[in-house]
């Protein structure tokens, strides 16, 4: 089986939901493991690495969680497949440019993930849909201490598990949520939130993670320190951070509607015009516009279901995603006129925005969830 | 202004973080930027990049520490400094010393709260469970004034505290 065979759809995986998944997209937990007295990935000779990779594994493939998984080591996997992969959130850049040494072991249902010697000989993550940053940990848990029996890993009393980067040292774990913040960038409230975030001692990325940018008004929060408090103490900290960052955003959308309803649906309603018309979009104009039909469908702009129909939109239309359809390699203006011709398509079936009328008040509430 | 890392080319890129409550400023050239990986989205954040500033001025105030190599791996602080990453986990132990100010700069403390592992979890959620349990008792044994009974309690629980305290810092 190849990795698109193994892949779900992006229409059946745009159909996960979750609780919160209005704005929080996605929890992730993902811990930094080491085996004890081995060089790590990035200092280790190549002989070594492939050794090591291949200890690991198998310890990781004979998981109960891991049965059904794909497992290959990184060379087998092509440029595309790595692009992919990295864009479902399920491998890091840094790991897509891995090669031979490095592995990769992906659960049957997507949701369990171990890069094998990306920084770390260990990166496991859990990637659940919507707000679920317990559940997330409490599965990444499972396998941790399930390889454990398995694996030696460095460890010491002080300062915990040991990791090539001093920045993850201690718990390794790094808990993440992905969140859709469009009312907030809209209001231009989001910078002061990023700095309330920050002064807590947690970090605001972009869609992809460190250095990236928050294309389609998606941000993630993450912890930063790693030593020096207990993984739950970690996750509550950013649980209540998110819940807080969840209520500015409704405040936001319901405070935008009320006073400046007007922009709104002028913003929304233009995006719907050009994704629903354009005959060549690159792939940041359509994650940012996505990101306002996304908050018009939330609204309520456009009756009938159309949430999973975006999230579909926001994956199929990434690059390597969209290259996938087309077996000659296309340049990227070509690129965007294929885009373009898919949005086209995809949007006739979704009429343009219902706007309330004004005698009957502006529409003060979304809908229930 | 200038670049604070080559200190000759005008700085076009500043990162500003809050790291433990402090800000911290950076402001850099753009090929020192790209030298330093900011421009490279793998793996790029301040603290790194703080650390790695902070490894370079010890160099220059500490020769003998400069020689010092990990016996494990072969690892030097030079590469350290150039990589921000260290080479096995014996270097832990090999450069304690430099190591412990830049720890307690970007995390909360020095000394492990987490998870530790082959740690008799089960076990130690059964002793969580009886003390509990005798706590309960003890309020009780108190509320009916039987202060024979609260006494013994009182001992079992300190027992049972002890132990649990001795198996978490073994």
């Amino acid at each position: 089986m190849n990795l698109h065979e193994f892949l779900s759809p992006p229409q059946e995986s745009a159909k996960r939901s979750g609780p919160h998944d209005r704005i929080v997209m996605s929890s992730r937990v993902r811990l930094a493991r080491n085996l004890k007295g081995l060089p790590f990935p990035g200092w280790a000779k190549k002989p070594d690495r492939i050794r090591t990779c291949n200890a690991i594994r198998t310890a990781v493939e004979t998981l109960p969680q891991m049965q059904g998984a794909y497992s290959d080591s990184m060379e087998n996997f092509s440029a595309l497949d790595r692009q992919i992969l990295v864009e479902r959130h399920l491998i890091s850049r840094e790991h897509a440019a891995r090669n031979a040494g490095s592995g990769l072991v992906l659960s049957h249902d997507e949701s369990l993930c171990v890069m094998i010697n990306e920084e770390d000989h260990l990166r496991m993550q859990s990637l659940l849909p919507g707000f679920q940053l317990t559940e997330a940990w409490c599965a990444i848990d499972a396998v941790d201490s399930a390889l454990e029996q398995r694996l030696e890993y460095a460890f010491s009393p002080q300062l915990g598990y040991l990791t090539a980067c001093p920045t993850n040292l201690g718990t390794g774990i790094r808990v993440s949520a992905m969140l859709h913040l469009p009312a907030l960038v809209m209001a231009d409230q989001v910078n002061p939130i990023i700095q309330a975030v920050n002064k807590l001692g947690l970090a605001v990325r972009g869609l992809y993670g460190e250095g990236t940018e928050a294309l389609g008004n998606v941000f993630q929060v993450s912890n930063q320190m790693t030593l020096g408090e207990s993984e739950k103490a970690i996750l509550e900290r950013l649980s209540k951070v998110v819940h807080q960052i969840i209520e500015h955003e409704e405040n936001a959308r319901r405070a935008l509607l009320d006073k400046k309803p007007r922009m709104i649906y002028n913003h929304v309603g233009r995006a719907y015009g050009i994704l629903a018309n354009a005959h060549s979009i690159s792939s940041k104009e359509t994650m940012n516009l996505l990101s306002l039909f996304r908050l018009g469908v939330d609204l309520g702009l456009f009756p009938g279901s159309h949430r999973a129909l975006v999230g579909e939109l926001f994956l199929v239309t990434q690059p390597a995603h969209l290259q996938l359809r087309f077996t000659e390699k296309l340049p990227p203006e070509e690129r965007d006129i294929n885009r373009a011709d898919m949005m086209r398509q995809a949007l006739q079936t979704v009429n343009r925005p219902v706007i309330p009328s004004p005698d009957t008040g502006p529409l003060d509430k979304p809908p229930a969830p | 202004m200038l670049c604070m890392v080559c200190k000759k080319n005008e700085a076009k890129v500043h990162l500003t973080q809050m790291i433990e409550g402090k800000v911290k400023k950076l402001d850099l050239c753009e090929e020192c930027s790209k030298a330093k990986g900011i421009d490279d989205p793998t793996g790029f954040s301040l603290a790194d990049l703080l650390m790695g500033l902070g490894a370079s001025e010890e160099l220059v105030s500490d020769r003998e520490e400069a020689a010092l190599s990990c016996p494990t791996c072969g690892f030097t602080q030079a590469d350290f400094k150039k990589s921000g990453r260290l080479g096995c986990p014996d270097c832990y132990r090999t450069f304690a010393e430099g190591l412990e100010s830049l720890l307690k700069s970007m995390h909360k403390g020095i000394q492990h709260a987490g998870k530790i592992p082959g740690s008799p979890r089960p076990e130690a959620q059964a002793a969580q469970n009886r003390l509990q349990a005798l706590q309960q008792r003890l309020t009780e044994a108190i509320a009916v004034e039987n202060y024979e009974e609260a006494a013994r309690l009182r001992d079992q629980i300190k027992t049972l505290k002890n132990a649990g305290g001795d198996a978490t810092t073994a």
